[in-house]
């Protein structure tokens, strides 16, 4: 598959009062042309930085990017000047946001905000401006889209505002969209609808979509590949089949038992991952879920293990994928 | 995603052994996470206040202007009252350490006399708010509804008059006196801390702990007391500290319309108005009353932030 | 909306009657009611005032007919100036109160809001640290005192301006540095803290990412949005200004209200002293009013919560 968008070796600190937060350390991914990828993880492990670095969105200071590269239709989004990136951001990259009740500017009139973006990157009239805009609101599937144009975003419910968020987003037919959290701060019911709604503009434009989020149920019904991160690192890659079905790193597969399935037994209880994730100021120098890990082994507290590709789509970095681990363990 | 031909993981992969990759038990992982200690909330706060500089240099100075206040007239031969006319308007010097006024006064002693009174007439009014203000505000917010609605209107409508007005009126109609200038101050400015009161009490009262305690049968008093008020401290210590600068500063400018404390008591503000129409002439005697209101001030302002940072860290930024 | 005007309509209203009905039995309650028997009124004058307030009637009546007075715009007349009605006395000297009040109101606005927006845009850095020591010392120093020093060092020793007088346009500039020290600090504290809340929102990050430039989204979006608690602020602000004019007038000689109701009070001059209450207390309520308004204007999220409410 033609790929869109390649992020490769990136490393993203804050600096904060007690020293360097290194936040994503070294993560490499690619997201093909028409394809959604989810990157999976608890709070902290890295993937809202990692989305927001590639819009570069990410306010520096605090953050700032140590190495690495974003390439975009065969560019480095890492080496444009700020004016460029204007450029790109809305037209060829949109982003929604977690919480639709704070994403939108309270004060300006929900039409505005939509053609804002078209104004500025298809040089449109006002006119043809909100044609677009109206449509767009028509196709995220807001009712009555003309005189909803016209209201302030304090008169839509949250789930409307984030249709709105997607209609902001995709107004430019961008050919990537990054949705951080996009269902997080919404009711279960909205959330499947918000879920359709991006499925169905994807299909229509055949936008890249990454989805970011920690909720393996969106991701199940939505991705076509998954990226799990912790602790700032890409722990395991596959397609949806590989994760749910055969996820090899013990960290995938705690998220997947943490996770409530409708055919579980009730005697089955569910496993929470006990511990939290390290502190990432000074990162340990072995694997960073040794510490919570079950199956951890001598070598994870001295070395971060690299990764183990077991298919062409199927990536795990954990040392139980080492040939030495599996002889001890069945012996 | 390109398939690279490592199957197997690479890193130092020559120098494992096979004792490398024995399970290791729980109790013998080292990043074993030790705990923060917690902390009370208001040890937390503590803390933070503790650590923020500025915050901990007004409250500094607070503490040294009140114990000077309190000890300074004591520790100088001359008092506040006794006028000497040989003496008048004398510039600083070893005898008058801050000079005399056009009465011969020593400026010393009278400059902490002033902000004794000024810190009374401060302290006094910001606490009969709080007390009026908690009160009010309690039962607007613990009660709620109907009682709620026609209190606020009540306290609204108060509010909108100007209270400067209310408070000249008065005091041209009651001569003023320290008791009659530290009503006067109060007569609106409780509004405001009912108001805070009200928010805090009504956020809270909906609060599980709240709910609980009420269903185990905890009458509305214990509610109000117990559970309510304490946790709605911050926020009225927050204002206590930052309406005592507003009432010295409402009284000074009293005292520049002449409805202050009358001679020959003085507060700061006194002082400094009754050395405007001379001042350039003898800048000493605006310049150590109008130095230590403003440093008094400051103190006060810079420690009410620095307390509000503390209580409620999400506000901070 | 109409609703939402019409009550706070009303209740300043009634804020007003209550101010003008405490100003009228306060003045009852001096002891030797000023109105009955005060040595010094001169005979006419006492004539003129049993006339005009019926002070043989009883309290209810003279009320009756203090309201009706009063709606017409006549404060009566003045106890210590001999034949100067009250309400020419204001209009005569308010005018320049009120020159001077507004220039200092603006000044107040530009300078407080653009060094706000300065410290929240270059947050944790030199501008910002300067702006909020002087916001810090603006509000810690009284305006008299700021007025005096004004006074000392460039009029006195510098000879820049005039130490008293108020004639030309030079004259403005100290009076109004005086005056809105305060209102600049408050403000500009108060534009500091909400640009920041607004630096740091969501929809901030929305307008990045549709790919706006930066001086659109601090125009459009930023100091739109920042600058609306500053509206909140006018009607205190309002206040602030009068009650400094009150002493700033003093200090640099100008003959405004300010000065009227100074000289009215150490004069115990009761009717005066009434009249110009109720005039800033109009003011005042009046500001405040439009304060109400104006944050319906510019803040859409309002005229929601009073419809649900009505």
């Amino acid at each position: 598959m033609e790929s869109i968008l390649e992020v490769k070796d990136l490393h993203v600190s804050f600096s904060v009062r007690g020293g360097e937060v290194k936040a994503v350390r070294g993560v490499n991914f690619t997201v093909g042309k028409g394809e959604t990828v989810a990157i999976v993880g608890e709070s902290g492990s890295g993937k809202s930085v990692t989305a927001q670095t590639i819009m570069r969105l990410i306010p520096s200071p605090p953050s700032k990017i140590k190495q690495g590269q974003v390439i975009f239709n065969g560019e480095d989004l890492l080496s444009k000047t700020n004016k460029q990136m204007e450029a790109i951001r809305g037209k060829d990259i949109g982003m929604i946001f977690q919480d639709p009740m704070t994403s939108l500017n309270p004060t300006i009139k929900v039409g505005k905000q939509i053609t804002e973006g078209l104004i500025k990157h298809q040089n449109l009239s006002f006119a043809e401006a909100k044609t677009r805009g109206v449509e767009m609101l028509k196709l995220v599937g807001i009712k009555n889209a003309e005189a909803r144009f016209n209201q302030y975003p304090h008169e839509f419910s949250g789930g409307m505002r984030q249709r709105v968020m997607i209609a902001i987003a995709l107004a430019c037919r961008p050919s990537l969209l990054i949705a951080d959290e996009p269902t997080t701060a919404l009711d279960v019911t909205i959330q499947a609808q918000i879920i359709n709604v991006m499925k169905d503009m994807q299909e229509r434009f055949g936008t890249s979509i990454i989805m970011i989020t920690h909720d393996l149920g969106v991701v199940a019904g939505m991705a076509d590949r998954v990226i799990v991160m912790y602790a700032g690192e890409v722990v395991e890659t596959g397609t949806s089949m590989e994760i749910f079905k055969n996820p090899q790193h013990p960290y995938t597969r705690g998220l997947l038992r943490s996770l409530p399935r409708i055919d579980q037994r009730k005697d089955e209880p569910l496993v929470p991952i006990i511990g939290t994730p390290p502190d990432l100021i000074k990162p340990p120098v072995g694997c960073p879920f040794a510490a919570r890990c079950d199956h951890a082994m001598k070598v994870c507290e001295r070395i971060d293990p690299d990764p183990t590709h077991l298919s062409d789509t199927h990536m795990s970095r954990c040392w139980l994928q080492h040939p030495m681990a599996q002889e001890v363990q069945s012996s | 995603m390109s398939v690279k031909n490592e199957l197997i993981p690479q890193a130092s992969a020559a120098n494992l052994t096979p004792e490398d990759f024995r399970q290791i038990g729980v109790d013998e992982k080292q990043s074993e996470v030790i705990q923060r200690e917690s902390l009370s909330a208001w040890r937390d706060s503590w803390e933070r206040l503790r650590s923020n500089k500025l915050a901990m240099a007004g409250l500094i100075v607070m503490a040294l202007v009140v114990i000077m206040a309190f000890i300074g007239p004591m520790i100088s031969k001359f008092d506040y009252q006794t006028n000497d006319l040989m003496n008048t308007n004398k510039p600083p010097n070893s005898v008058h350490w801050f000079g005399t006024d056009d009465l011969g006064r020593d400026m010393f002693v009278r400059t902490w006399m002033g902000a004794r009174i000024s810190l009374v007439v401060g302290l006094a009014a910001a606490l009969i708010d709080v007390m009026i203000g908690v009160i009010y505000g309690g039962i607007m917010g613990y009660f709620g509804g109907r009682v709620d609605e026609i209190m606020n209107k009540f306290a609204e409508i108060l509010y909108s008059i100007p209270y400067l007005l209310v408070t000249i009126l008065l005091l041209v109609v009651f001569e003023p006196s320290l008791g009659t200038i530290i009503l006067a101050l109060t007569i609106t400015g409780w509004i405001n801390m009912s108001w805070i009161v009200r928010g805090e009490i009504m956020q809270l009262k909906n609060r599980e702990y709240v709910l609980a305690s009420r269903s185990m049968g905890a009458g509305s008093g214990r509610l109000l007391f117990r559970h309510l008020l304490p946790n709605a401290m911050g926020p009225i210590i927050v204002t206590l500290t930052l309406s005592v600068p507003n009432a010295i500063f409402s009284e000074a400018f009293l005292s520049y319309l002449g409805l202050g404390v009358q001679e020959p008591v003085a507060s700061l503000g006194s002082m400094i108005s009754s050395s405007l129409s001379g001042w350039m002439l003898y800048p000493w005697r605006m310049l150590f009353p109008a130095l230590l209101i403003s440093l008094t001030m400051l103190a006060f302002n810079i420690f009410g932030d620095g307390l509000r940072d503390a209580l409620d860290p999400k506000l901070k930024k | 909306m109409v609703r939402y005007i019409t009550s706070k309509f009303l209740y300043m209203l009634v804020s007003l009657l209550i101010l003008i009905t405490a100003t009228f039995f306060l003045m009852k309650a001096i002891p030797g009611n000023p109105f009955m028997s005060e040595k010094q009124v001169p005979p006419q004058i006492r004539e003129r005032l049993m006339e005009q307030y019926g002070l043989d009637k009883p309290v209810i009546v003279q009320y009756g007919q203090y309201l009706k007075n009063i709606a017409q715009g006549d404060f009566g007349i003045s106890m210590k100036m001999q034949n100067k009605e009250v309400t020419g006395l204001i209009t005569d000297t308010f005018g320049a109160s009120l020159k001077l009040g507004l220039v200092a109101i603006v000044v107040s606005l530009v300078v407080g809001v653009l060094l706000g927006l300065l410290a929240a845009l270059y947050h944790r850095r030199l501008i910002d640290n300067v702006a909020m020591v002087l916001a810090v010392l603006g509000i810690a120093v009284p305006s008299f005192v700021v007025a005096s020093m004004l006074q000392f060092v460039f009029a006195q020793k510098a000879g820049i301006f005039n130490v008293m007088g108020f004639n030309g346009p030079l004259d403005y500039v100290l009076p109004v540095a005086a005056l809105a020290a305060q209102p600049i600090a408050f403000i500009a504290r108060l534009t500091r803290s909400s640009m920041l809340e607004v630096l740091h929102a969501d929809y901030i990050k929305t307008a990045r990412a549709k790919g706006l430039n930066w001086m659109t989204i601090l125009f459009r979006h930023v100091v739109r949005n920042g600058i609306l608690p500053v509206i909140t602020y006018l009607g205190p602000m309002t206040a602030n200004i009068i009650t400094g004019s009150v002493v700033i007038e003093q200090i640099f000689g100008i003959g405004g209200l300010g000065k009227v109701f100074v000289s009215s009070i150490s004069n115990r001059d009761y009717t005066l002293i009434m009249g110009v209450t109720i005039f800033y207390g109009v003011i005042l309520m009046l500001a405040r009013f439009l304060t109400d308004i104006a944050y319906v204007f510019v803040d859409p999220r309002i005229k929601l919560t009073n419809r649900k409410e009505g």
